[in-house]
């Protein structure tokens, strides 16, 4: 029972890892419209930055740094090239950004080389118990983390100015503009944000249980695509269902591995989240929690 | 712009690599042999992309697929693995065939969905196959793979046996020559089945439904069917690629089709230009030989080092090289190679034309001006 358990907390604390950037995807997908598969090197590059700026300036100023350097090149992706493409349509600009991921992510794994850079985290490899069941420290701060990022999130779309604006931007593009919404400003928040998010998980992502910061960090960034979608392309709030969707589905088909072999074979763990997905998709096409694709003529 | 020296282009180039076996070494040749199995399979994938308008990130899933069935189908069976022993060509048929098959199943979910929605389903469809490839261990060899039996026409073997000595005008032709010409025929033949099929009556059907998928329906074309069409006809291309690409390797493994051929695959289409055959073809040239190049002539180029080495290795340059080729051709130029082409063109044969009036979708595409038949709808 225990065992059961602790998978639970294991796949739920990890859900909401990928929930953080998956919500990046959302934002993304939200404020202008393109997918962006860089999403996975940006959170490699925070992780990165903290990884080689820790032993200077200390683990939490580089986690700062981290943040900003992550969103600031998602602005930067956004300002010179996104905004500058010849054809603008989302297939065209979702293939702008495979090439803006192969160059990200290329450099970053000739930088880090074959080696598994540590990330220096306070918390290390120390264990939290409840009752009889433990779960790493790093895991149960990046769920309060999460929990603390969504608040905030929720705040800033409900309460704030910028946030209401994103909003209409996101509904209405034409419209909020004549509303003297600047989409310029939306957009690049939204990049940001969702720089800032990419480059929190990153840290969860590599710290214990983790072995460290290496490029496969970009590829477990993937798994976040079908949180995403399954959540609903342009939802915030499904990004969060849908990152705890498939953080149990992985944490339990691992978990289980030896007892689902002869149905299902090795290594299941990395499949189920897009199984989950193409299933959700086949019975609604716009997730648990998206809003209906409008069709015009 | 007659079609005349457009065809006679086409004449000289095959003329061209009829020939060429004659003179190349064997590097060169087995990377003719790369570029054209990756150009049919990129030809297929700018039908589904470019004409249809359906984002697929699942290419190398299906190229996979006929890979592995010519493999099984032709294969003998040994201690590890099994296979029918079926002749060569039944095999190229069942692996085009199966392929287009699964495409068919998935053409519920693919005739659900659009754009990135489709993409990113067709994502899901890498990770599955590649599973089952990694478990299969029976059929497929598991993680290292299985040899794939050489391609072989009523006793004439494309390998370096049967007939053991063959030569044309002093050069001797071993396997790599004898496969040259069975995938020059293959491509030119699968070309130009694609160009025409985009002219014709199904391609109008495609682009209509990429331009509108209402409007498309308020014309008589039945969408669902349409879509799934687009994405049958381009799963056999992926087949027959990935059948080339095991014969050309002589061995297959799960690596080889991972996400990354994928995005090979687009990145060819993007940089030559959607929905244009021959800019599929030049992208598949520029993506599949940069690396090998790169790599083989590494130490004659003065800015690469030695792989290990910690500076720039001949793999991560022609990585870095390709993802800005991507960033580049989509920022600046539009309809890529193809659209590059299309307008030096029409600058250098009409100078004195006004220009030509603009549609809102593709604002470069010539309108019925200067072609006889009105082809804007099929690029």
């Amino acid at each position: 029972m225990s065992y059961l358990l602790e998978q639970v907390l294991n796949g739920l604390s990890y859900g909401l890892v990928l929930s953080l950037i998956a919500a990046g995807f959302a934002i993304v997908f939200t404020s202008t419209g393109v997918l962006n598969f860089a999403h996975g090197s940006v959170v490699l590059l925070g992780a990165y930055l903290v990884a080689v700026l820790h032993p200077t300036i200390g683990f939490w100023p580089a986690v700062l740094v981290g943040m900003a350097g992550s969103a600031v090149t998602g602005v930067l992706i956004n300002a010179v090239l996104v905004r500058n493409l010849a054809d603008r349509k989302p297939d065209t600009a979702a293939i702008l950004m495979l090439g803006v991921d192969i160059v990200l992510l290329t450099e970053l794994t000739r930088r880090i080389g074959n080696q598994v850079l540590t990330l220096g985290a306070p918390w290390g490899a120390s264990v939290v118990r409840f009752g009889d069941v433990s779960l790493p420290t790093g895991r149960v701060l990046a769920a309060g983390v999460t929990v603390v990022a969504f608040a905030g999130l929720w705040y800033l779309f409900s309460r704030t100015d910028l946030g209401v604006g994103m909003r209409a931007a996101a509904a209405d593009g034409p419209t909020a503009s004549l509303m003297g919404i600047r989409l310029s400003r939306t957009a690049a928040t939204g990049w940001a944000l969702a720089g800032v998010l990419a480059a929190v998980a990153g840290v969860f992502l590599t710290s214990f249980p983790a072995p460290g910061v290496a490029p496969t960090v970009a590829l477990s960034a993937f798994a976040a695509i079908p949180a995403w979608v399954l959540g609903g392309f342009d939802s915030v709030p499904g990004a969060v269902v849908g990152g705890l969707v498939i953080g149990l589905t992985s944490a339990l088909v691992t978990g289980y591995e030896a007892e689902l072999e002869p149905f299902l074979g090795t290594g299941f763990g990395e499949v189920a989240p897009y199984v989950v997905m193409i299933v959700v998709l086949l019975v609604r096409p716009s997730g648990l929690l998206g809003s209906k694709e409008a069709v015009r003529v | 712009m007659s079609e005349l020296p457009r065809k006679a282009g086409g004449a000289v180039l095959v003329l061209v690599a009829l020939a060429l076996p004659l003179v190349l070494s064997d590097f060169w040749l087995q990377t003719g042999l790369f570029v054209m199995a990756a150009a049919i399979g990129a030809v297929g994938l700018t039908l589904l992309v470019g004409v249809a308008g359906q984002l697929s990130l699942g290419h190398a899933a299906f190229a996979a697929i006929g890979a592995y069935v010519y493999a099984y189908t032709t294969g003998e069976t040994t201690t590890s693995v099994t296979g029918l022993g079926l002749p060569p060509v039944l095999g190229l048929v069942l692996a085009v065939g199966v392929a287009a098959l699964v495409g068919a199943a998935f053409s519920p979910v693919a005739g659900r969905l659009r754009g990135i929605y489709l993409g990113l389903a067709t994502l899901g469809l890498v990770f599955v196959v590649r599973h089952l490839l990694v478990n299969l261990s029976d059929w497929t060899g598991g993680f290292t793979g299985r040899s794939v039996e050489s391609f072989a026409l009523g006793g004439f073997s494309f390998s370096n046996r049967d007939p053991d000595y063959l030569a044309v005008a002093g050069v001797e032709f071993e396997g790599l020559h004898r496969l040259w010409y069975l995938f020059l025929v293959l491509a030119v033949a699968a070309c130009w089945l694609a160009s025409n099929l985009r002219a014709g009556r199904t391609g109008r059907a495609w682009a209509n439904v990429r331009d509108s998928e209402t409007a498309a329906a308020a014309m008589g074309v039945g969408v669902a069917q349409v879509k799934a069409s687009a994405f049958v006809v381009s799963s056999g291309y992926a087949g027959l690629a990935g059948a080339m690409l095991a014969l050309a390797y002589g061995r297959v493994a799960p690596d080889v089709f991972g996400l990354t051929a994928s995005v090979d695959f687009l990145v060819m289409i993007v940089l030559g230009g959607l929905g244009s055959v021959t800019g599929a073809v030049v992208g598949a040239l520029f993506v599949t030989a940069l690396p090998l190049v790169l790599a083989q002539y590494s130490s004659a180029l003065p800015f690469l080092a030695a792989p290990g080495s910690g500076g720039l290795d001949p793999s991560t340059a022609s990585r870095i090289v390709y993802g800005l080729a991507i960033i580049a051709v989509l920022v600046f130029l539009r309809g890529g190679l193809a659209g590059a082409a299309r307008r030096l063109r029409q600058r250098t044969s009409t100078p004195a034309a006004p220009p030509a009036p603009r549609t809102p979708d593709d604002g470069d595409r010539p309108v019925a001006v200067t072609t006889p038949r009105s082809k804007e709808t099929t690029r």
